[in-house]
């Protein structure tokens, strides 16, 4: 296999408490190829956001890189200067963040938003870069962009904000486009037309996606490559058809059966939504040995004394887990 | 309940104050307004007079040290005054709402397109100076802000189940707010009355300065500095002294209130941000 | 910007009634320590001449439109219009108000931000010291302080006085009237900066490759502002409150001390009239923020 765009190797972000430091993430690793879309599953604490903070560099106090590497094509980036940070964001690594509400400046007006990035970059003129923000626009599918650019945030709606944002994240052509959660907070009828614009424009230009959810489902559809975290770990990752047909961690058992499925009231009558029983740890108190050991149905006394190592699987999978398969 | 700096400074400076009012005919060295000996006119600090003497030859220290009592008092009982106004009315308006809560916005909004000295002054004018009218004037002006705070915080809490769930049990309206309802709004409203306590010392000051308050002989820190203004020349220590007092008082108030704020008022409703 | 009218009416109303309601309190000897100085003959004649003893509503009545032209009342002490007596000293005024602020904006916002962008920094601790120092000063005592310091012993500033209505006689007048808003100005601002570091559309600036200063310079300071104009606003109110003070302290020719003089000399039309100047002052300052908060802040625009 080719080198992959982006390698992360055994990553450790630390969260600096009050007199102690807790791992919030721990010997994570991943890769992601050119072009290719990614998909981070998980519940909401486990890790998956300040995952992709870490590799934009945009971690800030209490929150740090402890340990691990960070490789961008090649390179290792896990230790640069905030300065060769800075050249990499927006040009050759992009970001959308899930709330489109929040997410825009609401005293500027989109199309500067958009055209901000023209004059950074590519050292466009404003005016030139106004035109191309509107060209970004109605590449976005937003209609009557040569209006829309003077618009401010608060008059559009949170799927039009949404499509601003993914507008401002690939108007330099980057070749990672990190997604956190871009639709959890948008209706549900909007949702998947996000999603498919994000994937035929990224498919289009050549853009690696690392899709970030706690939506299986949503990620399954979209991506090549699953990871599911939990606790900080990475705990399974496969390709997507396997990990919905033969998930080997307890814990991607219980999100695969957790979604519920067309037809199924026909076929075993109605029941219960089922789910995944206790809640996720905090940090400062991860159970010892596999962090999910209180909520596994497959628990045993090794279990609870000792961290799983990683096993390797088919098709560069792996599994975190004594009792896999 | 961690407790920071500010409060530890700042409940330390006020508790010196209250202190020394309390403890005054004890720890003052005269008669702060009969022992006054015109040989002994503006002497500058010294073992003796370790504060100085004014230009009636009494010790400012032990004038100083009286003059804290009036100071807080007036200061004390005018904020008590002002809250007990503000949070009734902004209790009530934002309870009952309706024409009582628009009087009582109206009413607010007046009071709040006038300075609360100016006003202080205007009542003055009136009722003529003394303490008794110091006192009314400084305690009916700036009631405004506990009121906006507590109606904010009534309106905010007037949805929440709990309060629901009394009425439905029958509980009579006044029975809620004074059970339910005001125990919760405590906090902001107590870190508005220790800040406004230092406003009050502030604006009593500032009144008997001008000559309209506190009036000569009996010692107010404005007072004593509005007779030390023109003696500035001759001697200065008659203006560093009770300006001095006025000044870690109510800086002891500022950081106990901002102090008290973190803890009582997490979400900041009461900063003025 | 509605509320303007009613509220303006409404302090008319009720400063009327002040002086009006209270037995006694318009007329009340005009001598300090309340004995009448007056023979009762003549309060008789003078009441019947102000109308005093007719009802309510026609004295209202009769305020009001005076009011709308202009007309003040008479003051007792000089028997001139009071109108006059005022119209001579709004310059001064709001020559010191508007000086105190300035003062009080460029120093405070400018500190407020600087403390910000570098938080837990020495410049930080010293102006968070500062600042609530500021807002524990007697503003007349450091007024005093200063002019001990300044114009008596190093003899660099006049000590008092309008002068010739230059600069040097405004500056130590406007630094102890504008310390308090500098301080409360600095602290907020502060707070704001830190707010609006911490936003999630700074997140996105930031992840767009932006350097911090670019950060700060296209996305934070006009948020941050919007914060600080409101301040700026609520501080005119009771800016306008301690003028009065520092204005008697500093014989400074403006609405505050000639109502700081009327209420001793119990010449109450004229303090009256102070007050309605007083409010309009501030009304109409509070317009001029919020048409800079419009101005702004296009959320306003939209509603």
């Amino acid at each position: 296999m080719s080198t992959p765009l982006l390698e992360v190797r055994d990553l450790q972000i630390a969260l600096a408490g009050d007199g102690t430091t807790y791992n919030a993430v721990e010997e994570v690793s991943f890769q992601i190829g050119r072009g290719e879309a990614f998909g981070l599953v998980g519940e909401s604490g486990c890790g998956k956001s300040i995952t992709a903070l870490a590799v934009m560099g945009l971690l800030r106090r209490p929150l740090s890189v402890a340990g691990g590497r960070i490789i961008l094509e090649g390179e290792e980036i896990q230790d640069a200067s905030p300065a060769e940070m800075r050249r990499l964001r927006g040009r050759r690594i992009a970001m959308i963040f899930q709330e489109p509400m929040t997410a825009l400046n609401p005293l500027s007006p989109v199309g500067r938003q958009i055209a901000e990035m023209f004059v950074l970059h590519q050292g466009a003129s404003w005016n030139e870069a106004m035109d191309r923000a509107e060209d970004a626009l109605r590449q976005v599918r937003v209609p009557s962009p040569e209006r829309r650019i003077k618009d401010y945030p608060h008059q559009l709606s949170g799927g039009m904000r949404q499509r601003v944002m993914i507008a401002i994240a690939l108007a330099c052509g980057p070749d990672l486009l990190i997604a956190d959660e871009p639709t959890t907070a948008l209706d549900v009828t909007v949702q998947s037309e996000i999603i498919d614009l994000m994937a035929e424009l990224c498919a289009a230009k050549g853009t690696a996606i690392l899709m970030i959810s706690h939506d299986l489902g949503l990620v399954a559809n979209m991506c090549r490559r699953v990871a599911v975290m939990y606790a900080g770990r990475i705990v399974e990752s496969q390709v997507a058809q396997a990990i919905f047909a033969t998930p080997r961690h307890p814990y991607t058992r219980g999100l695969v059966d957790s979604l519920p499925r067309l037809g199924e009231r026909a076929r075993h009558g109605r029941q219960r939504l089922r789910e995944i029983a206790g809640v996720v740890p905090s940090i400062a108190a991860y159970p010892s040995g596999c962090r999910f050991n209180p909520r596994c149905p497959a628990v045993s006394d090794i279990c609870r004394s000792i961290s799983p190592e990683v096993t390797a699987l088919a098709a560069d999978g792996l599994v975190r887990c004594h009792h896999h398969g | 309940m961690k407790l920071g700096a500010n409060t530890w400074v700042g409940g330390a400076l006020v508790g010196l104050a209250l202190t020394v009012a309390i403890l005054a005919p004890w720890i003052a060295l005269t008669d702060p307004v009969m022992d006054a000996n015109l040989m002994n006119a503006e002497l500058p600090p010294s073992w003796e007079f370790p504060f100085g003497t004014d230009a009636q030859g009494r010790d400012i220290y032990s004038r100083l040290v009286y003059g804290a009592r009036i100071s807080l008092t007036v200061g004390i009982v005018s904020q008590i005054c002002n809250s007990l106004i503000g949070v009734t009315l902004g209790l009530t308006a934002g309870y009952w709402g309706g024409w009582w809560d628009d009087l009582v916005s109206g009413l607010t909004n007046l009071m709040l397109a006038i300075p609360s000295l100016v006003f202080a002054l205007a009542i003055m004018a009136i009722l003529g100076p003394g303490l008794v009218s110091l006192v009314i004037a400084l305690g009916l002006t700036a009631w405004s802000y506990s009121c906006r705070i507590a109606r904010a915080q009534v309106l905010s809490l007037k949805s929440q189940g709990y309060v629901q769930a009394a009425r439905i049990l029958g509980y009579g309206d006044l029975r809620i707010m004074f059970t339910q309802v005001l125990p919760n709004i405590l906090g902001p409203l107590i870190v508005i009355a220790t800040l406004g306590m230092g406003g009050a010392i502030l604006s009593e000051a500032a009144l008997s300065f001008l000559g309209l308050g506190i009036r000569p002989p009996f010692p107010s820190w404005g007072s004593m500095l509005s007779e030390a203004r023109d003696q500035i020349r001759s001697a200065p220590w008659l203006s560093v002294f009770p300006g001095l007092a006025i000044f870690f008082t109510v800086l002891g108030l500022n950081l106990l209130g901002d102090g008290l704020r973190d803890i009582l008022d997490p979400q900041s409703t009461t900063r003025r941000a | 910007m509605a509320n303007v009218v009613p509220t303006l009416l409404a302090v008319v109303a009720l400063v009327f009634l002040l002086f009006s309601v209270l037995p006694g309190s318009f007329i009340s000897g005009m001598n300090e320590d309340g004995r009448s100085a007056i023979d009762p003959a003549v309060m008789e004649r003078m009441r019947k001449e102000m109308g005093l003893d007719d009802p309510l509503p026609e004295r209202f009545a009769k305020y009001v439109a005076n009011l709308a032209m202009g007309d003040l009342g008479t003051s007792f002490r000089t028997r001139e219009p009071v109108t006059k007596l005022i119209g001579v000293r709004v310059w001064p005024s709001l020559k010191l108000v508007l000086a105190a602020m300035a003062f009080a904006i460029c120093v405070g916002v400018t500190l407020g931000f600087l403390a910000a962008l570098r938080p837990g920094s020495l410049i930080d601790t010293v102006s968070m010291v500062g600042a609530i120092s500021g807002l524990s000063l007697s503003q007349f005592w450091f007024g005093l302080m200063l002019m001990y310091v300044f114009a008596l012993q190093l003899q660099w500033l006049p000590s008092f006085g309008y002068g010739d209505g230059g600069l040097r006689n405004l500056i130590l007048p406007a630094i102890a009237l504008g310390v308090g808003p500098m301080a409360l100005l600095a602290r907020t601002t502060r707070a704001a900066v830190l707010d609006v570091l911490n936003a999630d559309f700074v997140r996105t600036a930031r992840s767009k490759g932006m350097s911090e200063r670019r950060v700060v310079e296209w996305h934070v300071l006009r948020n941050a502002l919007v914060l600080v104009v409101t301040i700026v606003g609520l501080q005119f109110g009771s800016l306008m409150g301690q003028a009065v003070v520092v204005e008697k302290l500093f014989a400074w020719p403006g609405i505050g001390s000639l109502m700081v003089d009327s209420v001793f000399q119990r010449d109450m039309p004229a303090v009256q009239g102070c007050i309605l100047m007083i409010v309009v002052f501030f009304l109409f300052i509070n317009m001029l923020v919020d048409m800079a908060y419009v101005a702004i802040d296009p959320r306003i625009r939209y509603r």
